[in-house]
């Protein structure tokens, strides 16, 4: 509650000079750009920026609804195979229903179907096991996810499920297609965040979720019902991979074992250079997405240059992430 | 169903194994160790050593199979051991996970004197293994520089997709640039999509915005092609006039047998070598015919002539 507290009222100090703090992502972000501007004149032409907000969307999607799981003190390591085994569950549903409904619009809104309600059930597990078990989320999710990359690898026979042929044409457009030249996933991406930062800002949900990570004792004497909105935290990111998923599947219409690897990792990372807090008590929407950006950006960069051996693009991605929260760091050591 | 009707089959098979050790007087057990099913090529393995213990248990009587697979190097180090404890195996075929850490326990059970077959991935001592069955790796970049250069007999400009970063990645990419040096085939850019589909679509899509004109994609992997594909179908490039995978996924053999110009070739690096390893292993068992040394599966040119050949429609990969 203090950190929350105190941060409430440095952000409403009027004339407070440049707050790095705030800033700190969005620099690293026009650096970032700018840095890939002067390298590569391809870089802002509409195609390099249409894929690069499209392909973050998955991990985007996925990291709005992670801000939440950790601005309530919680941490979800099983959304990579979460992903991967509603892809899975979605395209043999799918191709079950070819034969009796054709491969046409009516089969692919059962299949989003299915995926947004194995999602809300993926997340619903996780939270009832972590808030009713008492059990660390940590633990929770990490056998989650083991359950969930065996089940697709299961699935899919140690091999890769593949959409019909015919639905992947007649679904394609989810991915590829879009309204005044912006792809679905962009704005479905842009969607989420702007619901996400609502939430977090102007409703008593995002207020419990920063008190119940600051200090959960607390929260629950100011009667919070804390076990109903740590639940309802993974509940809501369950939903959000699901809809990931709807967008995944149209690109390459597959799923297999290799699938969502280490998305966990990334949406994590995304949600703290965002600046929002590993620890709880404090969650930033907007910051996440800055996040996500700044993750997928030196990908692109650095397939775009030449001027790092491709063995170096992980340092080079590990050295920008800590720069990047070095620059957003408190100025006083915290308690 | 599938996997129903296996673990009714291996459950049957655990039935069968005594009443047949009663009938023949030996019996002898060949345990096979393999990595399990997290990838496409390793599923695809998967399935041809099943489909291998099946067969040769019917075909030779007197030979009885243990298959075990492994998430991990530890499993497959105890599942070894468990092999020779509780089984008593007269042979060992296995496909390392890595080569080093099986290293020491694969050598104690040749020391004790069980035949010992080792596939693909080499034990990091060289001498301990009875018969090395194993893919080309160089010959697997060789073949596929070679079709690049009958492809583009003019010359052209060309971009790459390399592996995970291992010793396998590096001997293919080796043997792919000597097969095309002298050949004006230039190179524009090489970077990791570590054979999955997702990141070689990334990777596909990055180099589309870096390069105007790119002639051919050795995608070096049909997980691979799949996502280069997707990328270049999405930037609706025309220049792109071919892709050239590897391994043999079923999905691409067909497109090649079908005479799509964008994937007009595979080069193989066949997963049912662990076939080839078990049924070699199984004919020492019970025959004088002399199977040691060391037997090297050629990565073989596939064309729209020759893929019905190559085209395994029940395997999953």
């Amino acid at each position: 509650m203090t950190t929350q507290a105190t941060r409430a009222s440095q952000q409403a100090r009027p004339g407070h000079g440049i707050n790095l703090h705030v800033l700190g992502p969005i620099v690293a972000l026009v650096v970032l750009i700018v840095a890939g501007a002067l390298m590569n004149s391809n870089f802002l032409s509409y195609a390099n920026v249409t894929n690069v907000l499209a392909r973050s969307a998955f991990i985007g999607i996925i990291a709005v609804g992670m801000t939440f799981v950790i601005t309530a003190g919680g941490l979800d390591l099983s959304v990579g195979s979460m992903a991967a085994f509603i892809a899975g569950l979605m395209i043999l549903v799918m191709n079950l229903l070819v034969p009796s409904m054709g491969a046409g619009i009516s089969v692919i809104l059962v299949g989003m179907v299915v995926a947004l309600v194995a999602g809300l059930f993926a997340g619903l597990i996780n939270g009832v096991l972590i808030t009713r078990m008492r059990i660390e989320a940590f633990i929770v999710t990490l056998g989650t996810m083991g359950i969930y990359r065996s089940l697709v690898t299961w699935l899919a026979d140690g091999g890769t499920l593949s959409l019909d042929f015919g639905l992947r044409e007649a679904y394609e457009p989810v991915y590829y297609g879009g309204l005044f030249g912006i792809s679905w996933p962009i704005l479905t991406f842009l969607l989420v965040a702007i619901l996400g930062e609502i939430v977090m800002r102007k409703t008593a949900f995002g207020r419990y979720c920063a008190a119940i990570g600051s200090n959960d004792q607390v929260a629950r004497y100011s009667s919070v019902d804390v076990n109903r909105v740590r639940l309802l935290t993974y509940v809501g990111l369950g939903i959000l991979v699901g809809v990931a998923t709807i967008m995944y599947v149209p690109r390459l219409g597959s799923a297999s074992a290799a699938t969502g690897v280490l998305w966990e990792l990334e949406a994590i990372a995304a949600v703290i250079i965002g600046g929002t807090m590993l620890k709880g008590g404090f969650g930033r929407v907007w910051g996440t997405v800055v996040g996500v950006l700044i993750l997928s950006l030196i990908g692109n960069i650095l397939n775009l240059t030449d001027w790092v051996s491709p063995y170096l693009n992980g340092a080079i991605q590990g050295v920008i992430i800590v720069l990047a929260v070095i620059l957003q760091r408190e100025s006083r050591p915290e308690g | 169903m599938k996997h129903f009707a296996l673990m009714t089959t291996s459950a049957l098979a655990l039935l069968a194994g005594p009443l047949a050790a009663q009938e023949a007087e030996e019996t002898q057990v060949v345990g096979v160790s393999i990595p399990a099913a997290t990838h496409g090529w390793a599923g695809g393995m998967n399935y041809f050593a099943q489909e291998a213990v099946e067969r040769l248990e019917e075909t030779y009587p007197q030979l009885d199979f243990v298959l075990a697979t492994a998430s991990d190097p530890a499993k497959q180090v105890s599942d070894i051991e468990d092999m020779v404890a509780t089984r008593g195996i007269d042979a060992l075929v296995v496909l390392p996970f890595e080569s080093e850490p099986l290293t020491g326990p694969v050598k104690s059970v040749a020391d004790q004197g069980i035949w010992v077959t080792v596939v693909d991935r080499g034990l990091a001592e060289p001498g301990i293994e009875d018969l090395y069955v194993a893919g080309d790796n160089p010959g697997f970049g060789r073949v596929s520089g070679e079709y690049m250069v009958s492809a583009l007999p003019e010359g052209g400009k060309i971009v790459a997709l390399r592996g995970i970063p291992t010793t396998i990645d590096n001997e293919r990419v080796q043997g792919f640039e000597q097969a095309i040096e002298g050949h004006n085939i230039e190179v524009l850019g090489m970077e990791h999509g570590n054979w999955n589909r997702d990141d070689a679509f990334t990777v596909m899509q990055d180099f589309l915005s870096k390069y105007p004109q790119i002639d051919a994609v050795w995608a070096s992997d049909d997980d691979m092609a799949v996502g280069v594909l997707a990328a270049i179908e999405a930037a609706g490039r025309s220049d792109v006039k071919f892709v050239l995978g590897g391994a043999g996924m079923k999905e691409m053999i067909q497109r090649t047998q079908q005479g799509d110009a964008m994937v007009p070739a595979n080069v193989t690096y066949p997963p049912s070598m662990i076939a080839t390893a078990i049924e070699i292993t199984a004919l020492g068992l019970v025959s004088d015919a002399p199977v040691s040394g060391r037997f090297i599966i050629g990565s073989e040119l596939v064309t729209s002539e020759n893929a019905e050949r190559y085209y395994f429609p029940d395997s999953p990969f």
